[in-house]
């Protein structure tokens, strides 16, 4: 064949992969062998992470005098994991498709900058003011969509140059200023809480949700000729996720933010919860989450199967967009104010949190649940080292550790498994 | 040649090697000779690469079991470079080579010559130039690797393994990209080697080849050896049915498709190099399939078929002219999507590449390109795609455990079926396939062949692209022949010869009837 033969002859925007040579792929099925136990490594992954975040807890709980996993701040602790978290949702969808986004922190200021902006000089009420933040955000991810889908810029490059722009722009309106929220309800939506009843009602629908998933995925199941799990094992799948929401809401519930007055779930988590949720079934459920794997995993393949990629990474960084404008808001709302240098250095938070959560790099692997845990690795370390006194520059030094350490670990099992 | 009555120069004694549930080899025995080229033949999953690994040290000894023995000597390799430095060199399928760099540097990567940690580049080409004449090769040392060929990236791969002074060199389907006349070049080369006292293991599914230049032929089935003997004692049927542990009755059997209307047609279709427009790829090709007819294309490598195909699938780096159309309707293509609104089906060359996405299911694989037609346009349906590839993995024999089985960890041939799968799935009317059947074993081979003339049965129209010449003249209504991007000739199944077909495609004959 001609020269080209090794280039790719398919017309399409590059992407992570492109760097990569294609994995040289295991004859076996990838499984770890624990005792007599065999489990596949994805979900052996999945326990470990989640062994992992209950080790940090413990450990920090006993070490701050059983402050840590006290009402108060574990309603805080979740309150600070909303604006990562939502922000994680965004990027994992990114980088699936084998993208990165490094410009969030700064849409994160510009986004609530504009905001704040028009809710104070321009006196706009609560709903155009939100809008606006979310707004700039879509408007910023269809730009830089745009120059990575269809002018083929690498997103590196095209977001690397938005950290900087984009932070010039708000500098720019703000003229360098703090500017202060002055609606109460753009507030409360940082620092209220839905209160104890709506608590239990949310409670009592998620246990519901979580029996009938688990009871019909087994019926589908055993349609298709598989195994189901037995009864017990379908006991326990709905039983502990069930006590955990339990546990949570009576938790989140339990904080008394006055004598007498219980706080409920903070805003924040409500939003972050609920786009988790659209995250999750957005990826897992839908074409347009399949396609995004399949762009990531092989995005000739893709092509060829007639997926339309550029429209689909132009998507996902809208959708980026609009999930950081979403993250501005709750975290102006939160401050109370919008500075110009909000939401420096979030963009990394995000990746950690995907990363963290086992989410491939070179795209086409990773999970909304992976990186939500991710998250609150990460909003759990900053929280705990804050509550233990850990000097800043401490804590950037092990949070910076901690992230290398676990994608080590991670590719060391790779290689056992 | 002396081969049989002394020790052999290399010895492999009862090699096993288990992976978690999977026994790959089984107790293999095989030895080589010096200047002699040994043939390991067998079908995808046999166990070839793996005894190949083994002996070049990438599973370090306790990983597997038996002895390797050199001159007589047991040696175990705990690495690749161990197995190098005594003299063991393996030209993989996929080349190993750094695109950016001349040819003299990849050769002497990583050994270069130096003084004080500098490296002495004219030292360095001097060297290169020597081990390429010696070759009697007529590659300029200075010439980075990108603006070779396969067939010459190839051969730079072999005078580097020499310059580690190979004794023993192992070449996995060596000739899988070449074109023929570079086919003649490495077996020249070969042959030099031979008579130097390079020993070779030869691994191929090509069996033409095998028999043209081996000494001797080992056959493994299912991590077995199942026979070994010198070349002259064998035939291709005994060697196929060792194989496939079966004989093989016919491997084409001739159907002759119920042809109905033309569904399918395009008019001077011509194709520019995306990075030299000036170059036409496809030059005004025009051609056009029946419903129920198998249109093969013959033609060698770089003759521009698989542009001719891309082109038409609306997936073309290049510019594209010309006219397509369906039902005698004019239609527009500009992307896969559209293609496959219009029911084309694209079973592409390369599988690894374009065809799957290796770390998903064989599910998600399966329904990729039909997903909206199978799940719903929006949100999905595990029950809808479950049933549909079910029944798919069903009719097309596709071994694996479930339709949850990661599509990378499969065979070669189960892998393409799962292709194939993919664009049954979308309910096509016309299906091209490119090389349908490279890199598969015997037995997927057949079966491939055998749903080809069952979908042609079926009404749909098939355009078969395929190096293998028996495979075109055995499936194909009608034979195409393309040579540097133009038609040289079409003929019919009864006027098909195999000479003719090569006589158009090497271009020393005008446009035949």
């Amino acid at each position: 064949m001609s020269k080209s033969a090794s280039d790719p002859a398919v017309e399409r925007p590059p992407t992570t992969s492109d760097l990569t040579p294609l994995a040289e792929t295991d004859e076996i099925t990838p499984q770890t062998t624990i005792g007599k136990f065999k489990i596949p490594t994805d979900a052996l992954r999945a326990y470990t992470m989640v062994f992992a975040l209950i080790a940090i807890w413990i450990y920090f709980h006993y070490s701050t005098n059983h402050i840590f996993l006290e009402p108060r701040n574990f309603s805080n602790l979740m309150r600070q994991t909303a604006v990562t978290g939502v922000l994680a949702v965004g990027m994992l969808m990114v980088i699936i498709t084998g993208q990165i986004d490094l410009s969030v922190g700064s849409v994160v200021g510009l986004a609530g900058g504009v905001a704040a902006i028009a809710q104070g000089w321009l006196g706009w009420g609560l709903v155009p003011s939100l809008a606006s933040g979310i707004a700039v955000g879509i408007g910023i991810g269809a730009v830089q969509g745009t120059l990575t889908a269809y002018i083929n810029i690498p997103a590196f490059i095209v977001t690397l140059g938005g950290l900087l722009a984009w932070r010039g722009v708000v500098l720019g309106l703000t003229r360098g200023e703090t500017i202060p929220l002055r609606l109460q309800s753009f507030k409360s939506i940082g620092q209220d809480y839905v209160g104890p009843t709506v608590g239990w009602v949310i409670a009592a629908i998620a246990v519901a949700a979580i029996a009938w998933l688990t009871i019909a995925r087994n019926r589908a199941r055993r349609r298709h000729g598989l195994n189901a799990p037995s009864l017990g094992t379908t006991a326990v799948r709905i039983i502990v996720p069930s006590l955990v929401v339990v546990g949570f809401i009576y938790l989140m519930n339990s904080y008394e933010i006055a004598p007498g007055v219980r706080a409920g779930i903070p805003n924040p988590v409500i939003i972050f919860l609920a786009i988790a949720l659209a995250g999750a079934f957005l990826t897992q459920n839908t074409t347009f989450g399949r396609y995004l794997y399949a762009i990531g995993g092989n995005p000739d393949a893709a092509r060829l199967s007639g997926i339309n990629i550029r429209q689909h990474i132009l998507a996902v960084f809208c959708i980026m967009g609009a999930l950081a404008g979403v993250a501005a808001i709750i975290y102006t709302a939160r401050v109370g104010s919008a500075s110009p240098d909000a939401g420096q250095l979030l963009e990394l938070d995000a990746i950690a949190a995907c990363v963290i959560g086992g989410t491939s790099l070179m795209g086409g692997r990773g999970t909304i649940f992976g990186a939500i845990l991710g998250a609150l690795i990460m909003a759990s370390l900053d929280n705990g080292m804050s509550l233990k006194n850990v000097e800043p520059y401490m804590q950037n030094i092990i949070k910076g550790a901690i992230l290398v350490t676990a994608v080590g670990l991670d590719m060391a099992g790779r290689k056992r498994g | 040649m002396t081969t049989s009555d002394q020790t052999p120069f290399l010895e492999m004694r009862d090699i096993t090697k288990t992976f978690p549930g999977v026994r790959a080899l089984d107790g293999v025995s095989f030895d080589l000779h010096k200047g002699e080229i040994h043939a390991l033949v067998g079908e995808n999953g046999a166990g070839k690469s793996t005894l190949m690994k083994v002996l070049a040290g990438v599973y370090a000894h306790p990983q597997y079991g038996g002895d390797i023995l050199i001159e007589g000597e047991v040696r175990r390799f705990a690495s690749v470079r161990e197995a190098e430095k005594a003299g063991i060199a393996v030209i993989f399928q996929e080349l190993s080579l750094v695109k950016e760099m001349s040819v003299a540097e990849n050769i002497f990567l990583g050994r270069e010559p130096r003084k004080f940690g500098v490296i002495r580049w004219e030292e360095l080409f001097r060297r290169a130039r020597k081990l390429l004449n010696d070759l009697h090769l007529s590659i300029d040392p200075q010439t980075p690797i990108r603006n070779l060929g396969i067939g010459q990236q190839q051969l730079v791969e072999i005078a580097k393994a020499l310059s580690h002074e190979a004794q023993i060199l192992v070449l996995d389907e060596p000739t899988a990209a070449l074109t023929d006349s570079e086919v003649e070049t490495l077996f020249a080369i070969l042959t030099k080697l031979r008579a130097r006292g390079v020993g070779m293991i030869y691994i191929s599914h090509k069996l033409h080849e095998v028999f043209r230049i081996s000494d001797r032929i080992t056959v493994l089935r299912d991590g077995k050896t199942v026979g070994t003997g010198p070349t002259s004692e064998w035939d291709e049927p005994k060697v196929i049915a060792r194989m496939v542990g079966r004989e093989v009755g016919e491997i084409f059997p001739v159907v002759d498709h119920e042809q109905g209307e033309v569904v399918f047609e395009v008019r001077n279709i011509s194709v520019s190099d995306p990075v030299l427009p000036a170059k036409k790829l496809v030059d005004d090709v025009s051609f056009s399939v029946k419903r129920g007819e198998v249109l093969g294309i013959a033609g060698l490598m770089g003759a521009g078929r698989s542009d001719l195909l891309m082109a038409i699938f609306g997936a073309h780096a290049g510019r594209v002219s010309g006219e397509i159309r369906i039902d005698g309707k004019p239609v527009r293509i500009t992307s896969p999507a559209e293609a496959i609104k219009h029911g084309l089906g694209f079973v592409t060359e390369d599988r690894k590449r374009f065809g799957l996405v290796l770390d998903q299911t064989i599910l998600n694989n399966m329904t990729l390109a039909g997903l909206r037609r199978i799940s719903g346009r929006f949100v999905t349906s595990i029950d809808a795609e479950s049933a549909a590839s079910e029944r798919t993995m069903k009719d097309l024999h596709v071994k694996a455990n479930s339709v949850f089985t990661i599509a990378g960890t499969l065979s070669g041939g189960n892998q393409q079926k799962v292709v194939l799968a993919k664009w049954l799935l979308t309910n096509p009317r016309v299906l091209f396939l490119d090389e349908p059947t490279r890199g598969i074993d015997v037995g997927a081979k057949q079966e491939i062949y055998a749903q080809i003339n069952k979908l042609a049965k079926t009404g749909l129209a098939i355009v078969l692209v395929s190096s293998e010449l028996p495979e075109v003249l055995g499936l194909s209504d009608r034979v195409l022949v393309l040579h540097e991007g133009r038609l040289t000739g079409e003929f019919s199944r009864s006027t098909a010869t195999p000479e003719k077909i090569m006589a158009c495609a090497t271009g020393h004959s005008k446009r035949a009837a």
